[in-house]
C-alpha cells in the first residue's frame, strides 16, 4: 500500500513540474507577436508528417538518420511498456498485462530488441559527440551546458534501457526459480543477462527486479521533467515547428506588413490600408518575434547542421545559426525566469537580444544563402531571425556598415547598387 | 549589338507587344563584365526570334540588396514603383539575368500587386532547346570539362538545379559536380547584400572556399548562372592564379559561344 502511495505521489509531484514547465514555455513563446500561420492547413499537415513524423530531412545523413530513428522508434513504442507501469505501480500489482501470453511475450520482445539497439545507438552517438571529429560538435556555443546536456540525454537512456532489460531478466529467473512472478518467459535480449544474474539468491533477485522497476519509472519520470528543460524538447515540439514552417519558396523573404502600409501610405495618402499590429520594425528582442518562431528556437536540439553549412561559420566569422536559436531561447528563459521571480510581471531589463545576446558583427556575416534552413531536420529558419534583426537596425537605429548605408542611397537616388545613372542602363545595347 | 533592341517605350510607340520582358537586372546594366553576360542573353533571344524587350531607363533595382540588408522600407519603396511601370505595359512574362532579380519578381512582388511569369534566363534558354527554337553543336565545348556554381537563388531558394546543368550537357561537355552542389551548393559569398560591403573578419573568404571545391575537380571551365556568382567565382580563381587556365563563364555566354553568336 505504502509503494502504491509513494508511487501516485511521485506520479503527481512529475505531473505537477511538467504543468509548471509547459506553463512557462508557453508564456515565453506568448512573448512574441502572433503570426500569420493558420492558412494552407493541408499542405502545413503534410508538411508535418513528412519532415517531423517521417524524418525526411535527417536521411541526407543515412547513418546518423538510422541510427536517429532507431531512438525515434524506441522511444515511441517502448513508452507503450508505461501503460502496464503506470497500472502495476496504482494497484501495487507486477506485470498486470501478463495474462495477455502471447501478445504480451511478442510486445515485450519486440521492445526489448529496440532497447538494444537504442543502446547501440546511444554508444555511437556518445563515441561520436565526445571522441568523434565532428566540428560542429566542437564550436564554441557547445561547450558546458550543451555538451553536458546531449551527454545526460544519452546515459539517461542507456540506464533506462538498462534497467528495463534488467528487470526482465531477474523476472524470467524467479519464474523459473519460484514462480513469482508467474509466467514471465525468458525474452529475446534479456535472455543475455540472465547468466550473469544466475548466481544471486532468490530475495537479491526479486530485490533487483524491484529496484530496477522503481529505477526505470523514476527514471522515466525523472526525464520528462528534464527533457523540458532540455533540447530535447525537440521530441515534441519538431511537430508544432514543422507544422508552422515557411510553405513559400525558400528564397521568399515575407513582406513586413508595417512597411507595406507606410510605404502605400507615402504613395498615396489616400490608400485604404488594413492597420497591423506590430511592437517595432524588425526585431530588437524576443518580444519582436513572431511566436511561431520562438517556439522553434524551443524545439533546436542544437544538433549545429545549420552551422556546418554555414559560409560564414566555415570560414571563421563569428556567426553560427546555430547559436543564433540558442541565444533566442536563451533570452525568453531570461525574459520568463525573470517575470517568474516578480510575479508574472515584467520589467525591463536593459538588455535586448541584439547586442546583448546576438552582436551585429554576427547579424551582417549572413549572405542570406538559405543553407542553414535547408539543412535544419525540423525546418528552423535562423536566417529569417537575422533578417529581422538587420531590418530593426536599419529601420529603427538607422545603423549599417557605411557601404551597406552608400548601397542604399544610391539605390534610393540612382535606382542601382551602385552610383550610376539610370540614363546609362542601356549602354550595352549601343556597345 | 549588331542588332537593335527595344524598350518597352518603343513597343508601345509601336503599337506592338513583345513576349516577354528582358529584365537586365542593374549588374547586367552597368558591371562591365556582366555585360557580357546581357549582351549573350540577348543574342540568345535575337538568335532564336524570341521578342523581347527592355525597359531601359525605366528599369530600377528590385530592392533585393536592399531588403536583405533589412531595409524593408527601401525594398518595398522600389518594389512599388517598379510593380506600376511594369503593369503600365501589362507585362506578362519576364526573363531576368540574374537570380536575385528572379527571386524577387517571382516571389515577392505578387504580394504588393505584380504577378508575372518570371523565368530565370537559364530556364528560358532551356525552354528554346526543348522547344528546338535553339540549336546547339557543341562546338568549342565538345569534351570540356565543365563544372556548375549553383547560384543560391536558382537553386536552393527556388528549386531550379537542372536547367542550367541540361544546357551544359546540351554543349557536349563533361559536366562535373563539386563535392558541394546541388542542395548542398556553397554560397559565393556574395549573397545578403554581402557583395556591397567587406566581409566580417573570419579566416577565409567565401569565394576563396568556394572557388577550392571548383578547383579540386579540375574544369576547363566553371559556369556560372549569376553576375554575382560570376564576380566572386573571378576573384577566386584570380586568388589562385588560376585565370590563364580556367574560365568563369555565364550559361548563356557559353550557349552564344558554342552557337557562333
Amino acid at each position: 500500500m505504502i509503494s502504491q502511495i509513494i508511487f501516485a505521489l511521485l506520479l503527481a509531484t512529475a505531473g505537477y513540474f511538467i504543468f509548471k514547465r509547459y506553463q512557462f514555455v508557453k508564456g515565453n513563446i506568448l512573448l512574441g507577436q502572433k503570426g500569420p500561420e493558420t492558412d494552407r492547413k493541408g499542405e502545413r499537415l503534410r508538411t508535418m508528417i513528412l519532415v517531423a513524423f517521417g524524418q525526411g530531412k535527417m536521411f541526407s545523413r543515412p547513418f546518423v538518420a538510422l541510427m536517429h530513428l532507431i531512438l525515434y522508434v524506441g522511444f515511441v513504442v517502448i513508452n507503450i511498456e508505461l501503460i502496464e507501469i503506470i497500472v502495476d505501480g496504482l494497484t501495487g500489482e507486477h506485470r498486470s498485462f501478463i495474462g495477455f501470453r502471447g501478445y504480451y511475450r511478442l510486445l515485450i520482445n519486440l521492445f526489448e530488441v529496440l532497447a538494444g539497439l537504442v543502446i547501440i545507438a546511444c554508444v555511437v552517438f556518445l563515441i561520436r559527440r565526445n571522441f568523434g571529429k565532428i566540428k560542429r560538435f566542437q564550436s564554441p556555443e557547445i561547450k558546458q551546458w550543451p555538451k553536458r546536456d546531449a551527454n545526460i540525454i544519452l546515459i539517461t537512456e542507456i540506464l533506462l534501457m538498462k534497467a528495463f532489460l534488467i528487470m526482465n531478466a531477474a523476472d524470467s529467473l524467479l519464474t523459473v526459480r519460484s514462480a513469482t512472478p508467474a509466467r514471465v518467459p525468458s525474452f529475446w535480449v534479456s535472455q543475455i543477462s540472465q547468466p550473469f544474474l544466475k548466481p544471486l539468491s532468490t530475495g537479491a533477485l526479486e530485490g533487483l527486479s524491484h529496484f530496477c522497476w522503481w529505477f526505470h519509472i523514476v527514471g522515466i519520470l525523472g526525464f520528462i521533467v528534464y527533457l523540458s528543460f532540455s533540447k530535447h524538447l525537440h521530441i515534441l515540439l519538431a511537430f508544432p515547428t514543422t507544422y508552422f514552417s515557411k510553405l513559400q519558396s525558400p528564397g521568399n523573404l515575407s513582406n513586413d506588413k508595417a512597411v507595406t502600409n507606410e510605404v502605400k501610405l507615402m504613395l498615396d495618402p489616400n490608400a485604404v490600408v488594413e492597420p497591423v499590429e506590430f511592437s517595432r520594425f524588425g526585431v530588437k528582442d524576443v518580444s519582436d518575434m513572431q511566436r511561431t518562431q520562438l517556439l522553434s528556437a524551443y524545439s533546436c536540439t542544437e544538433c549545429g547542421r545549420c552551422t556546418s553549412v554555414c559560409p560564414a561559420n566555415q570560414t571563421g566569422k563569428l556567426l553560427s545559426p546555430r547559436k543564433v536559436m540558442m541565444d533566442v531561447r536563451d533570452r525568453m528563459e531570461e525574459i520568463g525566469n525573470a517575470k517568474a521571480a516578480n510575479n508574472g510581471v515584467w520589467v525591463e531589463d536593459g538588455k535586448s537580444l541584439i547586442r546583448d545576446y546576438i552582436s551585429e558583427e554576427e547579424v551582417w556575416a549572413c549572405t542570406t544563402c538559405n543553407a542553414c534552413t535547408d539543412a535544419c531536420p525540423i525546418n528552423i529558419n535562423p536566417m529569417e531571425v537575422l533578417v529581422d534583426l538587420r531590418r530593426y537596425l536599419i529601420m529603427e537605429e538607422s545603423k549599417s556598415p557605411d557601404s551597406i548605408t552608400s548601397m542604399f542611397n544610391n539605390v534610393e537616388n540612382n535606382g542601382a547598387p551602385w552610383a550610376m545613372s539610370a540614363m546609362n542602363r542601356a549602354d550595352w545595347t549601343n556597345e | 549589338m549588331d542588332f537593335k533592341i527595344r524598350t518597352m517605350a518603343d513597343c508601345l510607340a509601336e503599337g506592338t507587344t513583345p513576349e516577354v520582358l528582358f529584365w537586365v537586372g542593374c549588374a547586367g546594366s552597368f558591371d562591365d563584365r556582366a555585360k557580357k553576360i546581357t549582351k549573350a542573353i540577348a543574342k540568345i533571344l535575337h538568335h532564336t526570334n524570341t521578342s523581347f524587350a527592355i525597359l531601359g531607363s525605366e528599369e530600377s533595382c528590385t530592392g533585393d540588396p536592399a531588403k536583405r540588408a533589412g531595409n524593408e522600407f527601401l525594398f518595398q519603396m522600389m518594389a512599388m514603383q517598379n510593380i506600376s511601370v511594369l503593369n503600365a505595359y501589362e507585362v506578362k512574362k519576364i526573363v531576368t539575368g540574374c537570380p536575385h532579380c528572379f527571386n524577387t519578381l517571382k516571389n515577392e512582388y505578387p504580394e504588393l500587386g505584380g504577378n508575372y511569369e518570371v523565368v530565370h534566363h537559364t530556364q528560358l534558354i532551356q525552354e528554346l532547346l526543348n522547344t528546338g527554337k535553339l540549336k546547339i553543336e557543341g562546338g568549342e565545348f565538345k569534351g570540356k570539362k565543365i563544372t556548375f556554381h549553383d547560384p543560391c537563388y536558382l537553386g536552393r531558394g527556388n528549386g531550379e538545379y537542372e536547367a542550367p546543368r541540361q544546357l551544359i550537357q546540351a554543349l557536349d561537355a563533361e559536366l562535373v559536380e563539386m563535392k558541394r552542389c546541388k542542395t548542398n551548393g556553397l554560397c559565393c559569398g556574395a549573397g545578403g547584400a554581402q557583395m556591397f560591403k567587406e566581409a566580417e573578419k573570419g579566416i577565409k573568404e567565401v569565394n576563396v572556399e568556394r572557388t577550392e571545391d571548383a578547383l579540386a575537380v579540375k574544369p576547363s571551365v566553371i559556369a556560372t548562372g549569376c553576375p554575382f556568382c560570376n564576380t566572386m567565382m573571378t576573384d577566386g580563381v584570380k586568388h589562385f592564379e588560376q585565370e590563364h587556365t580556367i574560365a568563369v563563364k555565364d550559361i548563356a555566354e557559353l550557349i552564344a559561344e558554342a552557337v557562333d553568336l
